[in-house]
């Protein structure tokens, strides 16, 4: 296999992986401030798209105008979710926030298809479909918008952290009895990290959208946000960032070799693997905060 | 009042390690017992084949799948894979030859086999790591069935199961069906009622509490994780096997899909985890509510003169069974085996209940 060959599955494959990393933010957010892992963010990130959707198509606004919207209505649906399904069971044990969340996907799922229909409907962004060239190496357009606007997102919340507001957030996934005590309101914090959560689930939504179809196959990225999640270390973004372009060049480089061997699909396969070999090695991730437990 | 008591009272030790310890309990259950055994002959076999068939199965099913999330605290994402590793090579089994009652056993025991690997995660990593991995085993399991032609036929194949056979007679009536899962539940049942007055299920509630205690009081927690994994693989793998060989009467990979994975453990968790009585409920709940919803949907549309489109009125169901799931979260954590011993234990004090406490 020549070198150009695989420095374009490289390429192609990171720029798939930072997407990957744009939808497990939202994940990262979540899980930093509570604890919760939220499997309901593949559904987040199907609602966030067909609700621009919506707003574009149905009600006939501009885009630049529709995304906004959508992101404050996402921003007070997460703060909704959290308040009335999630808080009630902090301290419950793992097993019931974890079917909550995943009544919500499946709640999510359900009632947005009933809304809106099953059809497989497409985002006109305007990217254009060529691909791009750069020396022999043939770019996906619209992979590289998201890419980019995943990088912006990870800039934009490395910023935000060392605001007033993200110094709460931080103390709050550090300690939240400390920061209980020192009168950090952990509960509007946790609130605010679902939706940020949500307004990431939008980006991802859009792009995503874009590449795919706005369809029910959005949901099912939570395998492979999760994944990153996980690898990068559950709350680390930045560790997010890293999984993102590690699974995405594993995947890319390793279907490419595998898919003659096994007769294809074996992109699925690898994610679940490097999930898998991920917790078994070092369930904490990458750049994961290692806990203790205590009899 | 109905229960004829005020309080339990134990005087022996033998009656505290009674199955009943209330006669009222057991005369419910004795009660049951009956109605199931008459069930053919109350019930159309539109309804029994259709709605109570699957249910018991499923029960039993989910029975073991409690038996490892409700009692070990382990969390599995992964139960439809195993469902599925039990009906493929019980199927298998009896194409090639075996008599159903040998199949049923390989099965299970092939099962087993492949629950254990979930296993060696438990021993890793616990909570929200072993759920994560066990949805991951799920996905892997998915991909094995629908990429290997020898033992699903290929992706959209589908496999047919041999006529039912028990000690050489072939099953083929409603009925008879009807009392093959009927006598599988029962034994899981059982097993499970029984399986809290063992030092097994004391072990598993003691790892389920927190392993590292149970370790510290000479509970081997592995060997205890691990028995709960190959037990309750067992229970699944059987109960897949006879799902495939009396309801469905032919194997396909989407019947063991991560959907029904999260479909099982919705059972145990609205039921109640640890609970039996809860299981039958949740297994009920979860199993018959999307016909119950399509027509309470279908009936109401029409009511109302409301057009709703085919995709909405396919959809609807899932969305009302997300909300199920929410609903009884926030109501009750612990499920509705725990409204039902709510319930239960105010009974039992009815008329005396400001002598509680």
């Amino acid at each position: 296999m020549e070198l150009a060959f695989l420095a374009e599955l490289t390429a192609n494959g990171a720029l798939t992986g930072l997407l990957y990393s744009l939808f497990a933010i939202g994940l990262v957010l979540i899980y930093k401030a509570s604890s919760v892992p939220n499997l309901a963010q593949g559904a987040l990130t199907m609602v966030g798209a067909y609700l621009v959707l919506a707003l574009a198509r149905d009600a006939g606004l501009p885009l630049w105008a529709a995304i906004p919207l959508a992101a404050v209505a996402m921003f007070g649906l997460g703060m909704g979710i959290e308040r009335v399904a999630l808080r009630r069971l902090a301290g419950r044990p793992i097993v019931m926030i974890l079917m909550m969340t995943l009544g919500i996907d499946i709640f999510l799922r359900g009632t947005t298809l009933a809304i809106w229909g099953g059809t497989s409907r497409s985002f006109d962004l305007g990217v254009s479909s060529d691909p791009l060239f750069l020396g022999d190496i043939l770019i996906s357009r619209i992979n590289l918008v998201g890419a980019a606007a995943a990088v912006l997102l990870f800039v934009v919340f490395v910023m935000f952290f060392r605001t007033r507001l993200g110094t709460r957030l931080r103390a709050i996934a550090d300690d939240y009895m400390a920061s209980w005590s020192v009168g950090i309101s952990v509960e509007r914090g946790v609130g605010l990290s679902w939706g940020l959560a949500s307004i990431v689930a939008v980006a991802a939504g859009i792009i995503w959208g874009e590449i795919q179809g706005v369809d029910q196959s959005l949901s099912l990225l939570l395998l492979k946000g999760l994944t990153v999640a996980v690898l990068g270390g559950l709350d680390s973004i930045f560790g997010a960032m890293l999984a993102g372009l590690i699974l995405g060049i594993v995947e890319n480089v390793g279907s490419t070799y595998l898919d003659p061997l096994v007769g294809g699909g074996s992109r699925d396969l690898i994610v679940a693997a490097v999930l898998i070999l991920t917790v078994m090695v070092r369930p904490h991730g990458l750049f994961g905060r290692h806990d203790i437990e205590r009899v | 009042m109905f229960y004829r008591l005020s309080g339990v009272h134990h005087a022996s030790y033998m009656s505290d390690s009674r199955l009943y310890k209330i006669p009222a309990d057991r005369n419910l259950a004795l009660f049951f017992l009956a109605l199931g055994l008459a069930a053919p002959f109350l019930f159309g076999s539109l309804y029994l084949n259709s709605y109570v068939l699957p249910w018991l199965v499923w029960t039993a099913a989910a029975l073991g799948l409690n038996m490892v999330t409700g009692w070990a605290g382990q969390l599995h994402l992964g139960y439809a894979a195993v469902m599925a590793v039990g009906a493929y090579s019980a199927v298998h089994a009896a194409k090639f030859g075996v008599p159903w009652e040998f199949a049923l056993l390989i099965g299970g025991i092939s099962a087993s086999v492949i629950g254990s690997l979930f296993a060696f995660a438990a021993l890793r990593v616990k909570g929200l790591y072993l759920a994560l991995t066990t949805l991951a085993m799920q996905f892997v399991m998915d991909w094995v069935l629908t990429h290997s032609p020898t033992i699903s036929g290929g992706s959209h194949a589908s496999l047919q199961a041999p006529t039912f056979a028990l000690l050489g007679q072939k099953i083929t009536s409603d009925t008879g069906l009807y009392y093959v899962a009927f006598g599988w539940c029962l034994l899981v049942t059982i097993f499970m009622l029984n399986l809290r007055r063992t030092g097994l299920g004391r072990a598993l509630v003691a790892v389920r509490e927190k392993d590292y205690a149970a370790a510290v009081l000479g509970v081997n927690s592995f060997y205890y994780k691990f028995v709960a994994f190959a037990t309750s693989s067992f229970i699944g793998g059987v109960s897949g096997a006879i799902l495939v060989a009396t309801f469905f009467f032919l194997a396909a990979p989407e019947q063991f899909s991560v959907a029904v994975s999260i479909q099982a453990l919705a059972m145990i968790i609205v039921g109640g985890l640890g609970s039996i009585i809860g299981t039958y409920f949740g297994v009920a709940l979860i199993l018959l509510m999307p016909s119950i919803v399509n027509g309470i949907v279908a009936g109401g549309a029409s009511t109302l003169g409301l057009k709703l489109n085919v995709e909405s009125l396919a959809h609807i169901p899932n969305a009302v069974y997300g909300a199920l799931i929410i609903i009884i979260l926030m109501i009750e954590p612990l499920g509705l085996g725990k409204l039902y011993g709510n319930i239960r234990d105010y009974l039992i004090l009815w008329p005396f209940d400001q002598l509680k406490k």
